[in-house]
């Protein structure tokens, strides 16, 4: 078989091989069953807990899960934003870079604490060290605000019935140290090992083979790159991401980094099975996310291995694949890999330019994010799972001739509304989004000039997938648009927050409320939730409110483009 | 009662159909978020057609009109599916309620009544009204012959009465003053003696009339389901609002111009209008389906929550067993000739009228009277002896409980048979009841009397366990005799010696589990139980209290009947999630047909989107809106029959309607979309 398949194959089943034991071990750190890890960390913890002044066996309901959330969040918000702005005197700004803009740190510190990481900048000439040292904080953190509060998700799917579901300080506190940080610090050791920049000293000079002198940025890069991958948070160190060989030097790194994006979103649907024992929900959850994995990335990679036919019609070599944009070092299957991971789980780190992709895999990868479910990112993925999941329990209990009911919770009136609302939101964000730049740029094409550099359908594509992105906090750009300009950066800032705190607050919210209801026994005329029937249910929904509400966008995009190339 | 099945009667859809175009009224419109906006999209294409008599800029005249009348079609479908539920629903109970109208009343002065009883009674206390005139607390008295003017409750004397005007049952029912049996229905026919009937409930206020105000629009509460559902179908026509408002800058930007009419098809096929014309119409169908098999639910909630049940309390008698006990063995003793034994039961029970006693003689096969035996004395039951029998010359003969003959025999100094301890025992665990027969004080033997248990009962129990439903039988009977009938009619569990609270501790103990619980009762014992059950059905013949506390009541006194309803509930529900499932899953097709159509003039390499090789842009969206329009009249006879519940288990269920109205879903619309497309090509 081609060896750039087994290679994508490989990294597949690699993940797989970590992210089940994974699974098993985040069960237990969440269920507080014993962990090898326990001598080292217990002691750590309590360090935290007590700096912090939080008692860690203080039970919390989900408002106060969700308060906690947000205020420490906004906290976080307020210092990225000084951070940002006052970089060009702070300390570890050996380069002399400049302080941000006002408007660009906004949408930066949005960015970073909402793990979206999209960049309007390019981390090697517009951050200090202290800069990319806070924006990391925001990598661990921003990251394990979301695993925490899905903590609290499934400690609410477990309960019989229960106001107090845990405790939000303690979810986070245990996640940063005895997930992030172990896995991270593997991942930073074999990046070291690999060539990736580890230092506090500024800028390199070097000489290149034709003679010129060049300057390479160096910096704390290999503690960044990992937590990057990991967090699905997806910001670079360096403005082209993991295309730059410094952050991603060679196939080895690739496998890694590429291994990382899924970890952890996989991991996590087993620990639900491992702390609900309901190990078939589990992998009810786990088939239909990767069934929908598959009908995004097969596709993909077809398209990028059999090339552009516009540019085989030049009479330019296409048998290597579609190479624009891409590193001959991975090359297209990899890349077009590495492309659907990283927009199915709200990622947003790049090997290949996503831009210079064929129409259908751009189409592909606005869908992931569209959808950003499938298997979707640290924690919120499974959150938005879940809204689907409600859903489909709602229309396939009716169908069995019954009120609907998940895991022994009647689903009613006000969880269908909440959950209705959130499915709402994405289309609304992404599709209003659009269609407010699209009404912009025929307003004054030549005010907005500067926005596109490909007008027509791959231009409306642009539009599109940056919205997308924002609003599935992934962070990936298709980069022809130039987006550093006071309406991008406040729209999407704007887009990022909502996309972030609501699909949040929805779920917790009907999870909280579900879980202070009455419990009802199963019995022989309950919709069983953990059979491939009820997970073809879910795919269907998925496919029809998630995905179908962005046909005619996409017709109008990569489908026209895609179209008119053949 | 008979009702006619006949989904389509003349004069049901003449009145429907008029009531279509009166529930276009915005006011009422409202109600349904799905279809108000198609209503407003359909004002607006009203506006358009207007406009396009002037200009050509959004398509022809011709076109614009035809897309206004196809909405104005989807609305009237959708409001002829609720109006035709609506008049099948009214037309049923009218036909019960007009048994009872102007009928005269004997009125008379209750003040009388009570001081004196009805002997007292003349006619100068006696006014003849109309059932329409009497009030709440109002008394009248019935004689042979008369229709009993309104529902009851009798407070003197006893009567029969033919009860086939409202249950169908054409033999005579026993109603008297006090205890269980004293509720009598308006328009019931009194054949013998003569009743005091005290008035329960106010003109207007009676169950039937509080049904048919549920069936009526205005004051029909939508039930918790139903609202759920509502906003989850609002929930997607506003996704489809973004997605239909947000196309208008894009085309903008893909230069590629709309008519109004296209946008306002696409939305108008996008929202889920099949489920939304027909939602209503499924809410009054299941309360009619339930009035057909004559029961009269008290509101839609209750049944719905009967679709949801997960235990059901059956009364033993009536339910799982044929009315009383009867006789299946005669055990003589030792020694004793058997013709001997069965004459000596057989004159101990010839003028014994309880069922038990009745069955006792058809066993013998033998004529009592064929004895000529005289001058006999019938000693009845007591609650102290606890036995009963006759005397006649010399002989004393009893039958009774084996205790109770057993202290008999022992007193005047005679042996209580180790055998017939034996036979004793042997009947009690096999379920049956042991009558031991004494005569002169010594034992002869004993009659075996045993539960006759309904043919069929069984297969309905199974197809309830195939539900998930657990079914409780509850018994005044030994817990030895219980279990063993419990058994061999395969319930699931069963209170023994039940006592009114038992029922009501069983219900509470259920439910504090998270369960369900539908019983039936008919007593002034079972209204506390009724009124805390979550489906509580109350016989018709019960006490008002019984009725009053329970949700729903049966007219026919059958309690087989729950199994009924919590099928109608299941049926409601069902309906109401494969057509919402059918309605949304349609929308692939659609999408196929309409955003190819919509840009294809501008883009023409979108031809490969047309997978459905529909003949050009405005036959594509005609015929997606003609699909669309004529579904909702299709779908009609399936929304008011229900889907059919088969009990497979709920995985297979989900998995069969998946399949129906999922797969289906999609694939209909796309062969009915095409094929209208290939008719209305040929007109343009």
């Amino acid at each position: 078989m081609n060896t750039e398949i087994l290679g994508v194959i490989l990294m597949y089943i690699t993940v797989m091989a970590l992210a089940i034991p994974l699974g098993r071990y985040i069960g237990k750190v969440f269920n507080d069953e014993r962990t090898w890890l326990d001598p080292i960390f217990n002691p750590l913890d309590k360090v935290f807990y007590i700096l912090g002044g939080i008692d860690p066996d203080k039970g919390m309901n989900w408002k106060q899960h969700l308060w906690a959330l947000l205020t420490i969040n906004a906290f976080w918000f307020l210092i990225s934003m000084f951070v940002l702005t006052n970089m060009s005197w702070l300390p570890l700004n050996p380069d002399g870079n400049p302080s941000m803009s006002p408007d660009l740190a906004f949408n930066t510190s949005v960015s970073f604490v909402t793990n979206t990481n999209l960049q309007h900048y390019s981390g090697e000439t517009s951050l200090s060290y202290a800069g990319q040292l806070i924006l990391m904080l925001w990598q661990f953190i921003s990251a394990a605000t979301g695993i925490a509060v899905c903590a609290m998700l499934f400690t609410a799917m477990k309960e019989r019935t229960a106001e107090k579901l845990g405790n939000f300080y303690r979810f986070f506190v245990r996640t940063c140290t005895r997930i992030l940080l172990p896995i991270a610090f593997i991942g930073a050791v074999i990046l070291v090992f690999s060539g990736t920049p580890m230092t506090f000293e500024g800028k390199d000079t070097i000489t290149t083979l034709e003679g010129e002198e060049q300057h390479v940025s160096r910096g704390p890069a290999a503690a960044f790159i990992p937590i990057k991958q990991l967090g699905t948070n997806g910001g670079g160190y360096y403005g082209p991401n993991s295309t730059n060989p410094m952050e991603n030097p060679d196939y080895l790194t690739n496998i890694l980094e590429t291994v990382y994006i899924f970890l952890i979103p996989i991991a996590l649907v087993f620990a639900m099975g491992y702390m609900l024992k309901r190990k078939k929900l589990a992998l009810v959850v786990y088939g239909v996310m990767t069934v929908g994995f598959l009908c995004l990335v097969v596709p993909s990679i077809y398209f990028e291995m059999i090339g552009n036919p516009a540019i085989a019609e030049m009479g330019i070599d296409q048998s290597a694949g579609s190479m624009e944009g891409k590193e001959v070092r991975f090359g297209a299957a990899a890349s077009a890999y590495w492309a659907i991971n990283t927009t199915s789980t709200s990622n947003g780190s790049v090997n290949a330019m996503h831009d210079s992709m064929t129409p259908l895999t751009g189409m592909f990868a606005m869908l992931g994010m569209m959808i950003n479910s499938f298997y979707g990112g640290v924690g919120v993925g499974f959150i938005n799972f879940y809204v689907f999941i409600i859903l489909a329990v709602f229309i396939g209990g009716l169908m069995v001739g019954r009120t609907p009911e998940f895991l022994g919770k009647k689903v009613e009136a006000k969880e269908v509304k909440i959950a209705m609302v959130i499915a709402l939101l994405h289309p609304l964000m992404i599709l209003g989004g659009t269609a407010l730049a699209s009404y912009l740029y025929v307003g004054s094409p030549e005010a907005y000039a500067g926005w596109l550099n490909n007008p027509g359908h791959h231009g409306f594509g642009e539009f599109l997938y940056e919205f997308c992105s924002a609003s599935a906090n992934n962070g990936s750009g298709f980069e022809g648009l130039g987006d550093n300009t006071p309406f991008w950066n406040i729209a999407t800032g704007i887009v990022m927050m909502l996309g972030r705190y609501l699909p949040i607050i929805g779920p917790v919210a009907i999870a909280g409320m579900l879980a202070a209801k009455k419990y009802i026994p199963e019995s022989a005329g309950t919709l069983k939730t953990d059979t491939s029937t009820f997970g073809i249910l879910v795919f269907a929904v998925i496919a029809i409110v998630a995905a179908l509400a962005f046909f005619p966008a996409l017709t109008l995009g990569p489908l026209a483009e895609y179209f008119s190339l053949t | 009662m008979k009702s006619n099945n006949n989904l389509f009667q003349k004069e049901l859809v003449q009145q429907a159909l008029r009531e279509s175009f009166v529930k276009l009224n915005p006011k009422i419109m409202f109600r349904n978020p799905v279809m108000f906006t198609v209503e407003i999209g359909t004002l607006v294409m009203l506006l358009v057609t207007v406009f396009a008599l002037t200009s050509d800029s959004q398509g022809s005249f011709g076109y614009n009109l035809t897309i206004f009348l196809l909405l104005l079609l989807t609305l009237l479908f959708a409001n002829f599916a609720e109006a035709i539920a609506e008049a099948r629903g009214k037309a049923q109970a009218d036909s019960l309620r007009k048994t009872r109208e102007e009928t005269p009343a004997k009125l008379v002065r209750s003040d009388v009544l009570n001081d004196e009883g009805m002997g007292a009674l003349s006619s100068k206390h006696i006014s003849s009204i109309t059932s329409q005139q009497l009030q709440k607390g109002d008394v009248f008295i019935c004689e042979p012959g008369d229709i009993i003017p309104s529902d009851g409750e009798i407070i003197e004397g006893l009567a029969t009465i033919d009860e086939s005007a409202i249950t169908g049952e054409s033999a005579p029912v026993i109603r008297e003053a006090g205890g269980d049996k004293s509720s009598v229905t308006g328009g019931t026919k009194v054949l013998s003696d003569k009743i005091a009937v005290r008035v329960t409930t106010a003109q207007g206020e009676s169950f039937l009339d509080k049904m048919i105000s549920l069936v009526e629009g205005a004051s029909r509460q939508k039930t918790p389901n139903e609202i759920a559902l509502t906003i989850l179908l609002a929930g997607f026509t506003l996704v489809f609002i973004i997605v239909t408002v947000t196309l208008k800058p894009f085309a903008d930007f893909a230069e590629t111009p709309i008519t109004i009419a296209a946008f306002i098809s696409l939305f108008v096929c996008l929202i889920p209008t099949t489920i939304g014309g027909l939602l209503s119409a499924i809410g009054i169908a299941g309360m009619d389906r339930a009035l057909r098999a004559n029961v009269i639910t008290k509101s839609g909630k209750a049944v719905e929550t009967a679709g949801d049940i997960d235990v059901l309390l059956l009364d033993k008698t009536g339910t799982i067993t044929i009315g009383n006990r009867k006789a299946t063995h005669f055990h003589p003793v030792k020694g004793m000739d058997k013709k001997a034994f069965i004459k000596s039961v057989v004159l101990s029970s010839m003028s014994d009228e309880t069922p038990e006693g009745k069955s006792i003689i058809e066993l013998s096969e033998t004529d009592p009277a064929s004895y000529g035996v005289e001058d006999a004395r019938y000693i009845k039951f007591t609650a102290e002896t606890r036995s009963s029998g006759i005397d006649f010359g010399n002989t004393r003969i009893r039958k009774g409980a084996a205790d109770a003959i057993k202290d008999l025999c022992e007193e005047a100094g005679n042996q209580f048979p180790a055998e017939v301890s034996d036979t004793v025992t042997r009947i009690s665990s096999n379920g049956g009841t042991p009558l031991v027969v004494s005569e002169n004080e010594k034992v002869i033997g004993v009659i075996e009397l045993q539960d006759i248990i309904k043919p069929g009962i069984q297969e309905r129990f199974e197809r309830l366990r195939k539900m998930g439903i657990k079914t409780v039988m509850v018994t005044g009977d030994n817990p030895l005799t219980a279990k063993f009938i419990a058994e061999k009619a395969g319930v699931d569990d069963f209170i023994a010696e039940a006592k009114p609270e038992d029922k009501m501790n069983y219900i509470k103990k259920e439910q504090s589990e998270g369960r369900l619980v539908a019983m039936m009762g008919d007593g002034t014992n079972d209204a506390p139980a009724l009124a805390q059950a979550d489906v509580g059905v109350a016989m018709n013949s019960g006490t008002q209290a019984a009725k009053e506390a329970g949700n729903m009541v049966d007219l026919d006194n059958d309690p087989t009947k729950l199994i009924e309803v919590v099928e109608i509930g299941k049926q409601l529900l069902m309906t109401r999630g494969t057509l919402t499932t059918f309605s949304i899953a349609n929308d692939v097709a659609k999408y196929f047909a309409i955003i190819p159509a919509l840009f294809i003039v501008a883009i023409p390499s979108l031809q490969g989107l047309n997978i459905m090789e529909l003949s050009s842009p405005e036959s594509a969206i005609l015929s997606a809106v003609i699909f669309n329009a004529i579904v909702i009249p299709l779908l009609i006879p399936l929304a008011l029959k229900g889907v059919a519940y088969k009990p497979i288990g709920a995985s297979a269920l989900l998995r069969r309607n998946l399949f129906i109205y999922g797969l289906g879903g999609v694939a209909v619309p796309f062969a009915g979309i095409k094929l209208i497309d290939l008719f209305v090509s040929l007109f343009i």
